[in-house]
């Protein structure tokens, strides 16, 4: 729940229009906090049962015998104008929860991947799912104190990112930091949208 | 224990949802935003839906956030949700459409709201 009085909580009246961004990532990259520092209200979180399978339970009698697990959605918001809202959505990066992902894919700008440069082949699985959502992406690499640091050709051949997939570093922990790495992300997505022939194909 | 039993939650959500597991309308993003329409009838209403409608009385906020006040799945508050537009106590204001892609009207203002705050 949130802190604070209890108007805080919501919506400016002149809100209108609210857009969504991916904050997305492997185990412990830091989604929760990075969304924990640029969001404006306490960070909420959903949670979601699914069976291993991935299927949303959407019925007891279904249940029995099959394994259930809980996927937990953590998001937090940043009014961004008047008339503006943007929410920030820290997914899981698990393949096997797809219909919360078509829940989270469905009408987001873009994602930013969080990476860390000591496991930075488990940021695979993550990104091939961005690409089978079609969401456009850039990366970020949260560091981490004491991790290795690699020149960013060295990065980008490791992550194996196409010459325009934007790559930044980021400090989750930082406002400014992480402002930065989303203004990187939606430069990106309007240089994408403004020059149709530097779209992949679909 | 046996496996049926470890279900655990305040409430199990298909019971609050009589069952269904989709909404009666197909009209809710994580982010479309809800308010409440003052001065329905909370009479008569289940328990989750009158929590629903007394937060949303006091402001607009996003079916997610709706969600993760109440401690209920996405899924089963947009059951609910579509329950109470169906019947007059929930306002819908449209989240941005599915476009091919996103204008760039839109993009230059979340970006302009970005840079604002650096």
């Amino acid at each position: 729940m949130a802190s604070g009085p209890v108007s805080d909580i919501y919506l400016a009246p002149s809100v209108r229009t609210a857009v969504k961004l991916l904050v997305v990532g492997h185990f412990a990259v830091g989604k929760t906090t990075f969304v924990g520092t640029l969001s404006e209200i306490p960070p909420l979180r959903t949670e979601e049962r699914m069976t291993q399978a991935g299927a949303l339970v959407d019925d007891l009698a279904g249940v029995h015998g099959k394994d259930t697990t809980t996927v937990a959605l953590d998001f937090g918001r940043l009014t961004l104008s008047k008339s503006l809202v943007l929410y920030l959505f820290g997914a899981p990066g698990q393949q096997r929860f797809t219909p919360l992902w078509r829940d989270m894919a469905y009408g987001a700008l873009g994602a930013l991947v969080l990476t860390d440069t000591r496991r930075l082949e488990q940021s695979f699985a993550v990104m091939d799912l961005l690409e089978e959502h079609g969401l456009p992406y850039a990366v970020a690499v949260n560091r981490f104190d004491g991790a290795p640091e690699f020149a960013e050709e060295e990065l980008r051949e490791a992550l194996d990112l196409l010459p325009d997939t934007p790559l930044v570093s980021c400090d989750a922990r930082d406002t400014g930091s992480a402002t930065r790495a989303l203004v990187t992300l939606v430069e990106y997505l309007s240089a994408r949208v403004e020059d149709p022939t530097e779209l992949e194909p679909a | 224990m046996s496996g049926a039993r470890r279900l655990k939650g305040l409430v199990r959500p298909y019971v609050v949802t009589d069952g269904r597991s989709h909404p009666s309308r197909n009209t809710f993003d994580l982010v479309t935003l809800v308010s409440a329409m003052p001065d329905r009838p909370l009479a008569g209403l289940s328990p989750e839906r009158r929590r629903i409608v007394e937060l949303c009385l006091l402001g607009a906020l996003s079916v997610a956030e709706v969600a993760g006040h109440l401690h209920l799945p996405v899924s089963v508050t947009k059951v609910l949700l579509g329950d109470l537009v169906d019947s007059g106590h929930i306002l819908t204001r449209a989240a941005v459409p599915r476009a091919a892609q996103p204008d760039s009207q839109l993009l230059r203002e979340v970006l302009d709201g970005l840079r604002a705050r650096l």
